[in-house]
């Protein structure tokens, strides 16, 4: 795979005072939308039904001009250079999944490689891999799309998306077709995907707990495009902006439903944790296999705090460093709310777990609204 | 009438060895109509069908042009013969335009229904995906009207087929001198294999066009079917 084209945390996308007003229209469906998407990062967009966020992303990839503002990707107005062009190097995933009926599943994920010239062993290769990767068995390549699931489908389509590996994935409702039970699976497939791929991806969705659960971010809309707040999921959730936000997002109910739940019944991640007995070595190790910038020291048990794996020594021992304290800490009888309100505070978004200064475990936001998810006994196995 | 003289009679036209060979004969007969409806529905189709796939394709000017196709089916045929006849005089061409004028209709509107329904999510992804609008129509659009398009182009021939015969009526040739000159002789033998003729060619036609369709869309129908 290849790498992606500008660094994690650049601007990917960017809306500038973006307005559409469809031309049957009378009232804007988006008005002056301005908006950031860094690069790596899965934004949500949610809001109710007609309040744009459909227009929002056909405008990224032009199937929509808009009527005044600027949009950019990878810092190239998208205005420039013919449509098909761009939209050749933006991944597009929709509800109904629009998969081709008259291409065997492989034709159908190797569309963009077909139209950009690529040698029939590449899209062959492509093709394999990309089946791998989506979770599609070999032999559904050989099928048309009409012989396959919904949910099947929807991972083909997914494939499509990905196949010449753009570095922005638009996702509209890619989910909302199928039942529960597939939904999550591949919401959970997608969450691996990214792990894996750090691709930008715009996910709009009806659903507040999807975003809550995909998102890096949500952005939550209102009727006519205005955007009514943005955050994490877990400031979202906590901080509700104002009346419309806490209506939308159900802040009430999860509010209370998380004010139920204890972090002691999670089960915690240890984390990139390490004794300060230990060397600078196995420190970077526990970071690279956690895929975090820092790691925590503890002292026979007891928290010391973190240091950033750039602040790691090169000589033999981790005794001398100055670790900060960390920003969340809760107990084992915290409630998931109190979790979440600390989470808000520290800049990782996760909470640290200690009982008498002894330390227990990582909550990240991930694995509350997994927890908040299982309590409906909706969600399925991967 | 009686029986006898009819079989009597057909027993005659087929025992004439100018039925068989000669300027009169059912195998030039059937050569001319062939070739008159072959060409018809030829020319009608390269005249009809491509600016129906660009007007639905487009979705411009669709309404305009249906319009304007169908005149051709409100006008009979036979009138369109009539002025044809008045206009180039006779032979061949004026039941040619009047067979076009016939068989344009049912490929016109086929084509561009059978654009129109492609599903707005198909062509939503093919935009999405980067294809022009060329390959959206050549490799999207087109591909999938096909099954309806040649449900028009079936539908034209048959019409054509049995419509052919009126040709004989402007000195056109064809099948339906049989017809013509049956009434004309009195001879009903003649009259009745030539309307048994115009009937047997359209059936087989429509069958031999229809074993093609199949052959033609093969990928629909494994679409249809899970196996
Ligand atoms: N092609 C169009 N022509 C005219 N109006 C349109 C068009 N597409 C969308 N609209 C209108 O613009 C507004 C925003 O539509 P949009 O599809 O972006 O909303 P959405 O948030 O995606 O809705 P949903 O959640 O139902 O998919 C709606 O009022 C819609 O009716
Ligand atoms: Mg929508």
């Amino acid at each position: 795979m290849s790498d992606q084209a500008g660094a994690a945390g650049q601007p990917m996308i960017s809306l500038q005072d973006v307005s559409k007003t469809y031309d049957a229209a009378s009232a804007p469906a988006v008005e002056s939308l301005t908006l950031e998407i860094l690069s790596g990062e899965i934004v949500v967009l949610v809001g109710p039904s007609g309040c744009g966020k459909t227009t929002v992303l056909k405008m990224i990839n032009r199937l929509v001009e808009p009527t005044s503002g600027d949009i950019e990707v990878a810092g190239t107005p998208v205005g420039e250079g013919e449509p098909h062009l761009l939209r050749r190097s933006i991944g597009y995933v929709i509800q109904q999944v629009g998969l081709f009926p008259h291409w065997t599943v492989r034709r159908n994920i190797a569309t963009v490689p077909e139209l950009l010239g690529w040698s029939p062993q590449r899209i062959s290769d492509r093709t394999g891999e990309l089946a791998r990767l989506v979770g599609l068995d070999e032999s559904m390549l050989d099928r048309y799309p009409g012989a396959l699931s919904g949910g099947q489908q929807q991972r083909v389509g997914v494939a499509r998306a990905l196949a010449a590996d753009p570095p922005v994935l638009l996702m509209d409702e890619p989910f909302g077709a199928v039942d529960p039970i597939v939904r999550h699976r591949l919401q959970d497939e997608l969450v691996d995907l990214q792990k894996r791929l750090r691709k930008t991806i715009v996910f709009v969705t009806h659903d507040i707990e999807e975003a809550i659960k995909l998102g890096d971010r949500i952005v939550i809309l209102n009727v006519g495009g205005v955007l009514e707040q943005q955050g994490s999921p877990a400031e979202i959730l906590s901080r509700p902006a104002n009346r419309f936000v806490e209506d939308f997002i159900g802040a009430e109910r999860n509010l209370q439903r998380l004010a139920l739940r204890r972090v002691a019944e999670l089960r915690l991640k240890w984390g990139p944790m390490v004794e300060v007995s230990t060397t600078p070595e196995a420190a970077r190790e526990a970071a690279a296999r956690e895929g975090t910038e820092w790691v925590g020291l503890l002292s026979d048990g007891v928290m010391a705090g973190w240091v950033p794996v750039s602040e790691l020594p090169e000589s033999p021992s981790l005794e001398g460093l100055e670790p900060r304290p960390f920003g969340a800490v809760v107990s084992r009888r915290a409630s998931l709310r109190q979790t979440v309100d600390a989470m808000v505070g520290s800049s990782q978004e996760m909470a640290v777990v200690a009982e008498d200064g002894y330390y227990c475990g990582l909550v990240d936001f991930r694995m509350v609204s997994e927890a908040l998810g299982s309590q409906r006994g909706s969600r399925a196995g991967g | 009438m009686t029986d006898r003289p009819l079989v009597e009679e057909l027993r005659l036209f087929l025992g004439d060895p100018q039925t068989w060979w000669g300027p009169a004969s059912i195998p030039l007969r059937l050569g001319e109509h062939l070739l008159l409806s072959a060409v018809a529905v030829l020319a009608a189709a390269a005249l009809v069908i491509p600016p129906a796939l660009w007007a639905a394709h487009r979705r411009r000017g669709v309404v305009a042009a249906a319009a304007v196709v169908n005149i051709g089916r409100a006008v009979p045929t036979f009138g369109i013969l009539v002025v044809v006849v008045v206009w180039l005089g006779l032979g061949p061409w004026p039941a040619l335009v009047a067979l076009v004028a016939l068989s344009g209709p049912p490929m016109f509107t086929n084509t561009v229904a059978a654009v129109l329904a492609v599903d707005p999510a198909v062509l939503e992804s093919a935009w999405g995906m980067g294809m022009t609008g060329r390959a959206v129509l050549m490799k999207v659009e087109l591909p999938l009207a096909l099954p309806v398009i040649a449900e028009g182009i079936r539908i034209a021939i048959s019409q054509v087929i049995a419509t052919a015969t009126l040709a004989a009526l402007a000195a056109g040739g064809g099948l339906g001198r049989f017809i013509v000159d049956g009434f004309a002789k009195r001879d009903q033998g003649e009259l009745l294999m030539g309307a048994v003729l115009v009937a047997a060619v359209a059936v087989v036609a429509e069958m031999l066009f229809t074993r093609g369709q199949r052959r033609l869309v093969p990928s629909q129908a494994s679409a249809e079917g899970s196996r």
